[in-house]
């Protein structure tokens, strides 16, 4: 069945979330994976939102992680220092963020395009929660297309932290022990962290993407693993959850670039 | 001029000082009065030029819509503002240029809606000076005041330019040893929340997650409630676990039924994505902005005008259906 890269993003974030386990998740693409996996094969994932939504079950696609969907039909409608501190807790087992800019080591920066911090060529939103959810969830996933502008070598600004400066720098700098970025989920590849560098590393690429292909599109070198394979294509049966349950008006799906 | 900004990083712009506080809260009245007034008149007497705010939940959610338009419509300028996720509030203010400080943990965008053009402008031009936070240290910088502890050990922002350009200082813990974010307590002067229920007295009642407003109202120097219904205060009482804002707290409360509107109002109402889209459009240019700004703000007397402009009882029953998913209207 022919897909488009933002269902296969989906599809394959999905299949990262184990049953029983706790998500935080925003708003689009990471929502609409937690909402396929529940429908797949994590039908115990409990969803989180940092407004204070916990475990609903979601009618439709929120617009706002505040919003009611958030806590339609959910176990409680909690507060913002609840979830954050559930993760603080060490009880959030993934979280998914993105930004304007990821560096090898997983940082993003998703509070400015610019060198002079008080007059950014762009200001962004900031940290929101991502700062947060980055820093105490055990493992940070990242959706988000690849390219050079993406994929840089270095942030113009810190907002979130990956493995900062490499190994041990987490540690070093107070952040919980064993958090930390986890898996990046592109319209090329899938990426993971090789753990004696902290630095990115490639572990499958996508049907009919080169490797060339990957190397122009991110501003700094990447790793391979060695066993490098062909991503598995989303299954018709994924396909159709996700198009007929999760996102029916296609309000994420038609987002594909 | 570099070396004047550079000092202006990492500013403090609120005291966490846990005595002075309580000498404030020492005196603040414990008189269960009626505090009825009007928007108008709160924003008058209870929001001086100047001060520093904190606006309750989420941005484009149960917003206190009313108050944040009077704000532009008075032209109080030189606020402070938490920028708590700060959405379409921080999208009105900046459209009145009343801002010129702000604790930013997430401005000028609207979630998947977009950004705020007007609003990127003032931060990109150096109107508001911004010092940078998390969501989650906001809330806890919110909860340190709430408890009257002159700050809260977490363990976030560390090892970030977010922390480089904060107000934030980094200490030990003194039982284990492992680095903490020391969140200074915040102290908003005026605190602005938006409930479903409240009494004359200030007693409120939120519905649906509670954000961080539990703290800010407990936060706040002076606080402000706009309520979707006033109910009578034997309601209340037959009801004490839903109270999340005890009276002694506020010191104004005003009826503002859709008074979250364009934002979503859980069990009531939901967004009005069209005029949010309108809003966001209407910022392309100075000329539409202006017009824009004029026509729902300046030229209309108070909320209601606004609302009746906005589509008023035609438009709310649609925005309730929503919220309801009434006749299959889910997809917001």
């Amino acid at each position: 069945m022919p897909y488009n890269s933002i269902e296969l993003m989906i599809c394959l974030a999905a299949r990262n979330l184990e049953d029983e386990s706790i998500v935080v998740v925003g708003t689009g693409a990471p929502c609409a994976a937690a909402m396929l996996a529940q429908k797949t094969s994590a039908p115990n994932l409990v969803i989180l939102f940092e407004a204070g939504g916990m475990g609903p079950i979601l009618p439709s696609m929120p617009i706002s992680v505040g919003d009611s969907r958030t806590f339609y039909k959910a176990l409680a409608a909690g507060s913002m220092p609840e979830i954050m501190e559930t993760c603080q807790r060490g009880m959030v087992d993934y979280t998914f963020l993105g930004g304007a800019q990821i560096d090898m080591y997983g940082n993003l920066n998703s509070t400015m395009i610019g060198t002079d911090y008080n007059r950014p060529k762009v200001r962004l939103p900031g940290s929101g929660g991502a700062n947060d959810l980055a820093s105490l969830c055990w493992r940070t996933m990242v959706m988000t297309v690849q390219n050079p502008r993406r994929f840089v070598e270095k942030c113009d600004f810190i907002t979130t932290p990956g493995y900062l400066t490499g190994p041990g720098a987490r540690e070093a700098a107070g952040l919980p022990p064993g958090s930390g970025p986890y898996k990046v989920i592109t319209d090329l590849c899938v990426i993971g962290y090789d753990q004696e560098t902290c630095r990115m590393q490639v572990e499958s690429i996508h049907p009919e993407v080169t490797r060339e292909q990957l190397v122009v599109n991110t501003g700094f070198e990447l790793l391979w693993k060695r066993d490098l394979t062909v991503t598995s294509s989303p299954t018709e049966e994924e396909l159709r959850i996700l198009r007929a349950e999760v996102d029916p008006y296609r309000y994420v799906i038609s987002r594909a670039e | 001029m570099q070396q004047a900004e550079e000092t202006e990083k990492g500013r403090l712009f609120m005291d966490p000082d846990a005595d002075k506080a309580r000498e404030f809260f020492r005196h603040k009245t414990r008189q269960m009065r009626d505090k009825v007034i009007t928007v108008q008149k709160a924003v008058q007497e209870l929001i001086h030029d100047g001060d520093y705010i904190a606006v309750g939940g989420f941005g484009t959610n149960r917003i206190p819509a009313a108050v944040l338009h009077e704000i532009v419509r008075q032209r109080k300028k030189n606020l402070g503002l938490s920028g708590h996720t700060a959405t379409h509030d921080m999208q009105i203010l900046a459209a009145g240029d009343c801002v010129d400080r702000c604790d930013v943990a997430y401005v000028v965008g609207l979630e998947a809606r977009g950004l705020s053009k007007v609003a990127r402008r003032a931060y990109e031009t150096g109107k508001i000076k911004a010092v940078e936070w998390s969501n989650g240290a906001l809330a806890w910088r919110y909860k340190a005041a709430a408890m009257g502890i002159p700050f809260l050990p977490a363990r976030v922002m560390l090892g970030t330019d977010t922390a480089k350009y904060s107000a934030m200082k980094e200490i030990p813990c003194p039982y284990t040893g492992i680095k903490l974010a020391a969140l200074p307590a915040l102290y908003p002067d005026v605190g602005i929340i938006h409930v479903h229920r409240a009494d004359v007295y200030g007693n409120s009642q939120i519905d649906g997650i509670i954000v961080s407003d539990q703290d800010m109202a407990r936060a706040a120097k002076r606080l402000i409630i706009t309520a979707e219904r006033l109910i009578p205060h034997e309601e209340i009482r037959r009801q004490p676990d839903r109270t999340v804002i005890p009276f002694y707290c506020v010191d104004a409360v005003i009826e503002v039924p859709y008074g979250s509107y364009p934002g979503n109002m859980a069990y009531e109402y939901f967004s009005d994505e069209e005029h949010l889209r309108e809003w966001l459009d209407a910022e392309k240019t100075e000329a539409a902005h202006q017009e824009f700004m004029d026509k729902y703000i300046y030229k209309t007397k108070d909320f209601n005008e606004y609302l009746e402009l906005s589509g008023g009882l035609k438009k709310m029953p649609r925005l309730r259906r929503l919220e309801l998913l009434i006749n299959g209207e889910s997809s917001g």
